[in-house]
């Protein structure tokens, strides 16, 4: 890459920054990869499908369609009580993971743009940190 | 080519089988239940550790930070505890009261903590005195495992005590398998040993080699969550989370290497391959192993009690959602059976001063198993 590219790049890549108050949506899906494996595969399994029964599924799930906000609160706070995903009943406890906000924006958008999910739009940390308890 | 795709194929399913075997004996349903449960106490999300007073009161540690008094059924949460670092599987883990808790009132427990400053956090062992059935007093670090990462993954922790003035402790390998559970000079994939007041026995294995975390008893562990003193024997029991397969029992002795990550019967979660070692010389064989994985956690002898069930072995299942009753004959696990199947995920089990067995389940509480009639 020529010099001039390079720092267009950056400049650009600065704007985003100021723009948006957060990273740029594919680094944010790949940081978001990360927290996944660490902190939501071992229950919500490699490609999302979960576990029927025990732990709801997020690869094309209609709750997380339809709550998107409850979804960045249990995220967020953790989550309890009944709910019916794609059909299947749930009631199980997920505890809090611990997570910052922008990480809780970061494995949101890896969850909402794979397994044949389609994101509506970025989330944000500012967005996630409005976000608040049930 | 086309060899060459018969024999990865062949290769494929020979992977497939020899890990998806299921070890031996089965499981089994009871054919005939005698017993029931009861709740002792409820609303606690994730009762992770239990400690008995009486047979009227324990204290329980909720895995987000709270460390409940439990008295006759109704909990009070018991202020003092240090800052708890909560991020995955880490929190407040375990609790135990001290062999002289009559006369002291100290315990002991172990937390997921930054006490350092700087990002993340580790494993730590504290003691402490409950103060008029409160209050914390006295919280001191005992020792703090290095160095704090952010990973949500594998903290232990368990807590038992010898006749002799030790106390026993977990840590699991902090999901850093190729640094930390086969390194003595790195914390992490560990059982620890130190004398009550925090000190390192003389006669810990380890003791005066370089550049050695001293106070390791024992290594190559990934993650312990199950560990109880045979009421009998006086030998300290352990299981371990496996990977993918291969969670494991394993008797707990000075300076043994327990073979983690080089030698394992699980695979990644993933599905792809560890290593192909089951056994390698200078590393132990688990006492016993399970395929495929139950998640254990929790861990206790069967008490005279149950006449059926004396000197049999208890671990909870987070993941198949029972309670495991494990008989063994002549060192060898001879049967498995589903006890409360359903019961949701157990955490804990413990036997109480009047030797039931408690559990602790997750998003209930504590309930113990009653014999019927």
């Amino acid at each position: 890459m020529k010099p001039i590219g390079l720092l267009a790049t950056l400049a650009y890549t600065l704007l985003l920054t100021v723009l948006f108050q957060g990273k740029p949506l594919q680094q944010s899906i790949e940081d978001g990869a990360l927290i996944y494996q660490d902190f939501c595969l071992q229950c919500h399994q490699s490609k999302g499908q979960g576990v029927p029964g025990s732990f709801p599924p997020l690869a094309e799930s209609d709750y997380l369609k339809n709550n998107l906000i409850q979804s960045i609160q249990g995220v967020k706070y953790g989550m309890r009580g009944p709910i019916v995903v794609n059909g299947i009943p749930y009631d199980k406890l997920m505890a809090p993971q611990g997570l910052d906000d922008e990480e809780v924006a970061d494995v949101m958008n890896y969850i909402l743009n794979n397994w044949g999910n389609s994101a509506p739009a970025a989330i944000t940390e500012a967005q996630v940190r409005a976000i608040e308890r049930p | 080519m086309k060899s060459y795709t018969l024999f990865g194929w062949l290769t494929f399913l020979s992977f497939l089988t020899s890990c998806a075997q299921e070890n031996t004996p089965p499981i089994q349903t009871p054919t005939t239940i005698d017993y029931t449960y009861e709740m002792v106490v409820d609303g606690i999300d994730i009762p992770w550790g239990m400690a008995f007073i009486s047979t009227d009161q324990l204290l329980v540690t909720e895995k987000s930070g709270v460390l409940y008094l439990v008295t006759k059924g109704v909990k009070k949460e018991v202020k003092g505890l240090p800052s708890i670092y909560v991020r995955g599987q880490g929190g407040l883990l375990d609790v135990a009261l001290g062999p002289d808790f009559e006369n002291t009132k100290r315990l002991f427990f172990t937390a997921a903590v930054n006490t350092e400053g700087g990002k993340g956090g580790n494993t730590a062992l504290y003691s402490a005195i409950l103060k008029d059935n409160v209050t914390l007093e006295d919280v001191n670090l005992l020792y703090k495992a290095v160095p704090n990462t952010k990973t949500a993954q594998h903290w232990g922790s368990r807590i038992v005590f010898d006749q002799e003035g030790h106390i026993f402790f977990t840590i699991g390998d902090r999901g850093n398998r190729e640094v930390n559970p086969q390194d003595l000079s790195r914390d992490g994939g560990k059982v620890y040993r130190l004398n009550l007041d925090g000190s390192i026995p003389n006669d810990n294995p380890f003791v005066g080699q370089d550049n050695t975390k001293e106070a390791v008893y024992s290594y190559g562990h990934r993650n312990p969550q199950g560990m109880t003193v045979h009421p009998k024997t006086g030998v300290i029991w352990a299981h371990e989370h496996g990977p993918r397969g291969g969670d494991e029992i394993n008797i707990i002795q000075a300076g043994n290497n327990y073979g983690w990550p080089e030698i394992t019967y699980g695979i990644n979660y993933s599905g792809t391959r560890i290593t192909n070692k089951t056994r390698l010389p200078g590393m132990e064989q688990p006492y016993y192993y399970w395929v495929p994985s139950i998640a254990p956690s929790g861990m206790a002898f069967g008490s005279n009690a149950y006449p059926e069930w004396e000197g049999n072995l208890f671990v909870g299942s987070l993941h198949f959602e029972y309670l495991e009753r494990l008989v063994i004959k002549n060192n060898t696990v001879v049967k498995r059976e589903k006890i409360l199947e359903d019961i949701g995920r157990v955490r804990n089990v413990v036997t109480g001063p009047d030797g039931l067995l408690y559990l602790g389940v997750e998003g209930k509480g504590i309930l113990k198993i009653v014999p019927k009639g």
